[in-house]
């Protein structure tokens, strides 16, 4: 029981405070799942990996990973649960005042200084993975995964190919390359 | 109660058919809710996006709440949320359960080797282009950076950047609204 409030309270302050997206709120998770020790870095990129190439929003995906690995089916539904209520409530409250709300100067001032540390969050999320992602635990940069990771920033970032594309791509050629 | 089906229906399909997350699923949700069902004029799907993107939590139950509560109150929002959710549910534990049953084999294990190093290379890319989006001026580069010294180099819990960030902007608002009226 303890262990189902817990993800429920953990999973439910990461989604109080998680602003600017899924990418955003990965460091929330991160620092969260390593803090209460569910799970380790290398985990966290598998679950990152796994959201990326299944449907959905990431922040739903991650809580029903974490939920689900540490404590069954209830630890998934009330890691999830977790996750949307704030959300939930809080746009349900919002709505009805959005007017009120497109003028208010704190909103706006919230909206100022967050939006800025959504950008430092998102750096934070890629240096906790590509510690799992591109380096072999005592033996050092995975060179294969670095390739990959150079590869995917010249299609993105340079021929702004679409992120599916790319991974579908890098899956195929993880598989081949690293078996 | 026909009514609460097809707004759960309509969130399921969205939610089983974006990958990528939840800003991927802006464009099929406004052609869903804009033009099939013309539930919200383009005016009032745009102010639900800035809404959604400013508030916190995961931004397609954001929307999803939003139009469903303004469309059939509480009962509206909880099926369409309910519906966006679900397939990420069921497929996660699905995925999980299939990893668990094969075990270790190495062409599963090589391509998530790729997709992880992908999945770190695209974060990277969209942190820089959202920088380039927002960072403009000395206050927002200040900001993006000492969070991210903070969280990344010093572990700090990044509840703390957050809201230090809501607080020096409601700050920075406030000096910058009061030298505007003298």
């Amino acid at each position: 029981m303890i262990l189902y409030v817990s993800l429920f309270l953990m999973f439910f302050q990461i989604g109080l405070f998680g602003f600017g997206g899924g990418y955003a709120m990965l460091p929330l998770i991160f620092q969260n799942i390593q803090q209460f020790g569910y799970m380790g870095a290398q985990e966290f990129a598998d679950l990152v990996a796994i959201s990326q190439v299944t449907p959905g929003p990431i922040a739903v995906n991650a809580a029903t990973y974490v939920g689900f690995k540490t404590a069954g089916y209830l630890g998934a539904f009330s890691a999830t649960f977790g996750v949307v209520l704030p959300a939930f409530t809080l746009m349900i409250i919002v709505s009805r005042f959005i007017e009120h709300f497109k003028e208010s100067a704190i909103i706006k001032g919230i909206f100022i200084g967050v939006r800025p540390v959504t950008v430092g969050l998102i750096a934070s999320a890629a240096v906790f993975l590509g510690q799992a992602a591109l380096m072999v635990p005592g033996a050092g940069i995975n060179i294969i995964a670095a390739g990959i990771f150079g590869l995917t920033i010249l299609f993105a970032g340079k021929f702004k190919m679409s992120p599916i594309t790319i991974t579908i791509i890098m899956g195929a050629a993880g598989a081949i390359l690293c078996s | 109660m026909k009514q609460l089906i097809h707004l759960f229906t309509i969130f399921f399909k969205i939610g089983l058919f974006t990958i990528g997350g939840g800003l991927a699923m802006i464009p099929l949700i406004k052609r869903a809710v804009v033009d099939d069902n013309k539930w919200l004029t383009e005016d009032e799907m745009t102010d639900c996006i800035a809404l959604a993107q400013s508030m916190p939590g995961v931004i397609a139950v954001n929307t999803a709440t939003y139009i469903g509560n303004k469309k059939r109150g509480v009962w509206g929002a909880f099926f369409a949320t309910l519906g966006v959710v679900l397939p990420s549910f069921i497929i996660i534990i699905l995925v999980v359960l299939f990893l668990d049953t094969i075990g270790e084999n190495r062409y599963i294990d090589g391509a998530l080797t790729g997709v992880k190093a992908a999945s770190c290379a695209l974060i990277v890319v969209a942190s820089y282009s959202l920088g380039k989006q927002i960072l403009k001026g000395v206050f927002p580069w200040v900001l993006a950076v000492a969070s991210f010294v903070a969280i990344a180099i010093f572990d700090i819990t990044a509840v703390w950047a957050i809201i230090a960030g809501a607080v020096l902007g409601c700050i920075y608002q406030a000096v910058k609204g009061r030298g505007e009226t003298q």
